[in-house]
Parts: C-alpha cells; structure tokens; sequence
C-alpha cells in the first residue's frame, strides 16, 4: 500500500482533463452573455447573418452603437432606469435601518414577549411571497395614497401604479431580520455591557457599537436584497399597469413583446445587465460570502 | 447581566425600535397570508359593485372538481372489426346530464373496450399543477448535478478557481427577465444557436427543434435555460459543504488506496448528506413557483403546454379579476410546499437517528 509522493495532487493526465471541463463549463456559462452583448452591437441583419457560427458570440465585423441610440432616444429607457433604481436603492437603504434595528431589539435588549416575536418570525420566513401576492395586490388596490395628478399632489384610494407600491412592501424583511438577529446575538455581551455602565442609551449603543461590529451581515443583506429588488418582475408587473411607475424588467418585457428588431432587444438586455455585473465584479467575495451565509444559515 | 434599571428602560425602547419591521411584515406579509385564506370562501373580485359574498367551498370545488365517463363503443354493425369504435361525443354526453354542468374533458384513457374521459372543473388548472411537477422534476437533477459537479471541479485544487467560481455563479445575478430573452433568442427553430449547434454536432441530422413552441419541447427548454441560471447559487452552496469535510478523511482514505471515485462515494457524499438534502428542498421550492420564465417566453403555451400554477394564479387572480379564485391557487400552492417542507424535516430525522 503505497502512497505516491504527490497524492495531494491530481496527475497530470487528470488535471488536464479537469481544465477542459472547466473550460467547457465555462464557456456553456458565458455564451448567453458574450451573445448578448455582441447582438446589441449589431444590426439585425448582422445578427442573422452571423446566428449560425462561433461569431455569434464574438463582437467582430462592423459594430454599431445605433441599438442603445435607439433604446434610450425612442423608449422610456432611462426614466424606467431611475424608477428601478430609486427602488432598489429606497427600499435597501430603508430596509438596513428597519430590520437591523427589529433585530437589534430581538437579540440584544430584554422585554417581555421576544421569545413569542422570535418564533413568529421564523414562520413568516416560510411563506413565499407567490402565495401572497394575490390578496396582497387587493390590499394595495384600496389604500390610501398619494399621488401626482397634473403636476399636483393628490390624495388617492389606491396604491396601484406608484413607486411607493414597489418599495413599502419590500422594506420590512423577515429573512433580513433573521440574519441580523443571527449575527447580533454572536457579538460579546460584553461590548453593550460596558456601554450601559457608562449610560449609554440602547440606540447608542446600536449606533457606536453593533453597527461598526457588523459590516459583514449589513454587505450580505444589501447585496441579496439589492440583487431581489433589481430583478423583481412578478410584484411590479400586476401592480403597476401605467408607465410613469414602470421599473426596467417590466419595461424590457413589454419592449420585447412589441418589436422584432434582436438588436435593440439586446440592448435594453445589456443596459440592465451592466449595473450588477459591475457591481458582482467589484463585490464579487462580498456576493459569494452573503450566499454562502444566507444558505447554510437559511 | 442587565440591570433592571436598563431592563425596563430597555423595554420601552425595544418596541419602538422594533415597531417599524414587525409593523411592515403585519400589515404586508401577515395580514395578506390571512386574507388570502379568508378570500378563497369568498367572490371577492379586484372591482366590484356588488359587496363581497361568502360562497363556501364553491372555489376549491371549482378548483379540485374532477368527475368522469365511462363509455362503451356504439354498436356498429357493418363494419366494426375494420375501423376503430365509435362513441358518443363527450359534449354530448355532459350537455344532457345537469350533474356534469360546468365540466369541461381533461384527458382520455383506454380501458379495454371502454373509454374513460377524465372531466374538470378547472382542467387548464390541472394541466397547470402538472407542468408544474414536470418543471421541477427535470430542472432539480439537472441544476442540482451541474451546481455539484461545478463545485467540485473549482474545489479540486486547480489553478484559477477562484475565477472559475465567479464565471460559474455569474448568471445567477443576471435578472431571470434578460435571461428568458436572451435565451429565446438561442432556443430559435431557425436562428438559435443551440439548433445550429445541433445540427452541426449531427451533421445536420438534428437541429430543427421549435424549443418553445412545441409542447413537447417548450418545458424541458425553460427547465434547462432556469438549470444554466440558478446553478451557480447551489454551486456556492455545495463548496461551502465541501469545505465543511474534514481533509483527513481523504487522507485516510487515501492511504487505504481508495480510487477518487470510491473517495467520492464513500467520503464525499456522505459528508454532503445535510447539504445536499438542503439544496434539493430549496431549488424544489423555488421550481414550485415557476413564473417570470413562462410569462416572459411562453405566456403559458403552446397549448397549455408551460402554464404553471403560479401563472395560473396570477392569470385568474388578477388579470381575470377574480381575486378570491386567484387565492384559492394561491392556497393550494402554499399547502403543496408547506407539506414538502414537512416531509424534508420528517425525512431528516430518520436519517439522523
């Protein structure tokens, strides 16, 4: 029974079988994404012509930018831009200060009935938002709210085609207050301890020493909800029938269910891909770390 | 240890801290789950003049309302050894009897010389609850095969597996919406690439599939495009299990001379066990509310072929008005993962034992 000297490793014969699959899989992975990009750069009859080869996917030949000229000078493109990002950015920033501060109170102050909150809360995780969506849109169609009639702020009797329809709902998180609360309760008591005998207040105490020991948890609820309220479809497209509300994703399906041209299709594709590819570049250990944590917590 | 000076200021505190979340999940997480179990014995529509009735069960029995016929052959004299037997028309047969009102045939069967015509309330709502299983029985192998099999390969210890990792978990942060068009665009009968890829592996033999548009075809598409997107987050799932077995196990196994398949087998698998069970659980859940795919590609077509029953729910519950039956969906829905989640827990603790 003997051991080879490099037993750690794998033999070169199966290392490089090893680089081909990973290549291989690689290449399955990024395809869609090369020929997206490619498509929005080209004309349509580019596009045709060049759908049967390997050049599908490669950006060569004569490019255009004429498919973005086209999608932000004709479209609402970049008013739906704005919308989705005032949504994604109002219901994160709102849901960081909410949910931390539920999970701060659940996890490190004593009052009665938190026991009772904690364990309603873990079943609240479980209900998918699928199967509420329907009574839910009821709700919203009767709410009081307000809105922008002719340049005048008015009272309305319904919440259906607003931006606030699309944030309010979003900012109070169960699973955000889960993994909050989970990560709180792992902080030293003493910290907060010391701080009490000092006379500091329980929101001081949240401010100058939960929050600057949490940067981790507070990157992973922003990226995953972040990431859910960009690429929300489901919610916005039974809510909010009008433009002036209209997110992206809602925008990019009704385009596509209007035209025939691959082209600007791809473009708008792109438009709405480039912001979080950047952002995933940029915070790439953040993402896999806030999946991981939320996974094997979850 | 808390004072109680701290621990009763504390109090007062703590609910005006915690007021806005647990506040924000009553009124629109809570309160929409109640509703939409009290709207299923309701006619509750999105507007209506009339006022809201309770109607009992009458939405599930529209819902769940199965009944069938049972037919023989009508006699033929003349030529009933050539030709294939006749029967009465079904229509004609639910059309005369009042206790098949509202019944509309959802599948037929053979039974030696009878034929049997399943009838539905609902069919397109059967039809819905089954595409619905189908999906997720072809896409929670295969995402779950290429997540393991992906996490695997950058945990082997390779050079560049970090950027490996991001390659692979890329699309999971591409919006679902971008992916079903990009994707119907390569799923294309003439122009797509998966076609021309077909036929060029085949020598033309194959490759003139109309993914999408055949109802054959339509759902293992969505099923394979939704695999490509979602697999990287399993992936990340499964590295983190993998990461979790102790090295010394492959050590030792190493040294009793177990090949990389049977290290696999016996070491790896076993210490995946929780892991994998988790990831099955999750992308089955996540696969019972197929949506934003079948509205995007297919709006439930060709022929019913890809409506599911989310899609069903939100067709009926609200493009059609009819919240109180666009819940009862909805109801059924939540009973179907809340019992999957329960068979999973019951399931694991067998196993723990």
């Amino acid at each position: 029974m003997s051991v080879p000297a490099s037993s750690n490793r794998p033999s070169a014969a199966l290392r490089f079988a090893l680089y081909a699959l990973m290549l291989l899989l690689a290449a399955m992975f990024v395809f869609p994404f090369l020929f997206m990009i490619t498509a929005s750069l080209r004309t349509n009859d580019a596009i045709f012509a060049h759908a049967g080869s390997i050049q599908a996917f490669l950006p060569t030949g004569p490019l255009t930018t004429a498919n973005y000229s086209y999608v932000f000078g004709g479209g609402n493109v970049l008013h739906f831009f704005l919308n989705s990002v005032l949504i994604t950015a109002l219901t994160v920033g709102m849901g960081l200060v909410v949910n931390s501060l539920a999970a701060f109170s659940l996890a490190r102050l004593e009052w009665r009935g938190r026991e009772t909150v904690a364990a309603l809360l873990v079943i609240l995780l479980v209900i998918p938002f699928e199967a509420i969506s329907v009574p839910l849109m009821l709700l919203v169609a009767h709410l009081p709210g307000i809105g922008l009639v002719a340049g005048k702020l008015v009272l309305t009797r319904s919440w259906l085609n607003t931006l606030y329809v699309q944030i309010l709902p979003f900012v109070a998180n169960a699973f955000s207050i889960y993994l909050f609360f989970q990560f709180f309760r792992g902080i030293p008591k003493d910290f907060d301890e010391a701080a009490y005998i000092d006379g500091a207040t329980p929101l001081q105490v949240y401010v100058h020493v939960i929050v600057p020991s949490s940067k981790p948890v507070f990157a992973t609820v922003s990226i995953l909800q972040g990431l859910a309220m960009w690429n929300q479809y489901l919610w916005p497209v039974i809510t909010v029938p009008g433009e002036s509300a209209r997110p992206l994703m809602v925008g990019m399906q009704q385009f596509f269910g209007h035209t025939t041209e691959w082209g600007n299709v791809m473009a708008y594709a792109t438009i709405i891909t480039i912001p979080v590819l950047i952002a995933f570049v940029v915070f790439q250990r953040w993402f896999v770390r806030s999946v991981i944590g939320s996974g094997v917590k979850g | 240890m808390s004072t109680g000076v701290t621990s009763r200021r504390n109090g007062r505190v703590a609910l005006i801290l915690g007021a806005p979340a647990l506040g924000g999940l009553l009124l629109f997480l809570a309160l929409p789950f109640v509703m939409a179990f009290a709207l299923t014995f309701t006619d509750q529509r999105l507007v209506s003049g009339d006022h809201t009735r309770f109607i009992g069960w009458r939405n599930y029995e529209r819902l769940l309302g199965i009944s069938y016929i049972a037919q023989k052959p009508v006699e033929d004299p003349v030529d009933s050894e050539s030709s294939s037997p006749t029967f009465v028309r079904v229509r004609d047969v639910t059309r005369a009897d009042p206790d098949y009102r509202g019944y509309r045939p959802f599948t037929q069967v053979r039974s030696g010389a009878y034929r049997i015509t399943i009838l539905a309330r609902d069919p397109d709502f059967l039809h819905s609850l089954i595409n619905t299983f189908e999906f997720a029985f072809l896409v929670v192998p295969l995402q779950c095969a290429v997540a393991l099999g992906s996490a695997l390969l950058v945990n082997a210890g390779l050079r560049a597996q970090t950027f490996f990792r991001a390659v692979y978990f890329s699309p999971v942060v591409m919006s679902m919406v971008v992916v079903s068009i990009v994707w119907t665009f390569l799923f294309h009968r003439d122009l797509g690439s998966i076609n021309r890829l077909l036929a060029f592996l085949t020598f033309g033999a194959a490759g003139h599939i109309d993914w999408i548009g055949d109802r054959a075809t339509a759902m293992p598409a969505i099923a394979v495009m939704s695999a490509w997107q979602g697999a990287g987050f399993q992936m990340l799932i499964f590295l983190a299990g993998l990461q979790g077995i102790s090295q010394e196990l492959y050590d030792a196994a190493r040294i009793d001379g177990a090949t990389a398949w049977q290290r696999f087998r016996h070491v790896t698998l076993p210490g995946l066990r929780q892991t994998i069970a988790f990831v099955l659980v999750v992308t089955t859940i996540a696969a019972l509310g197929l949506f934003t795919q079948v509205d995007v590609m297919t709006q439930g077509g060709p022929q019913n072929a890809t409506s599911t029953v989310m899609f069903h729910a939100i067709q009926r519950g609200v493009r059609e008005e009819n919240i109180a039956y666009g819940s009862t969906v909805a109801v059924v829905y939540f009973a179907l993962i809340t019992s999957l989640i329960l068979l999973q827990q019951a399931l694991q603790r067998r196993w723990s034992k």
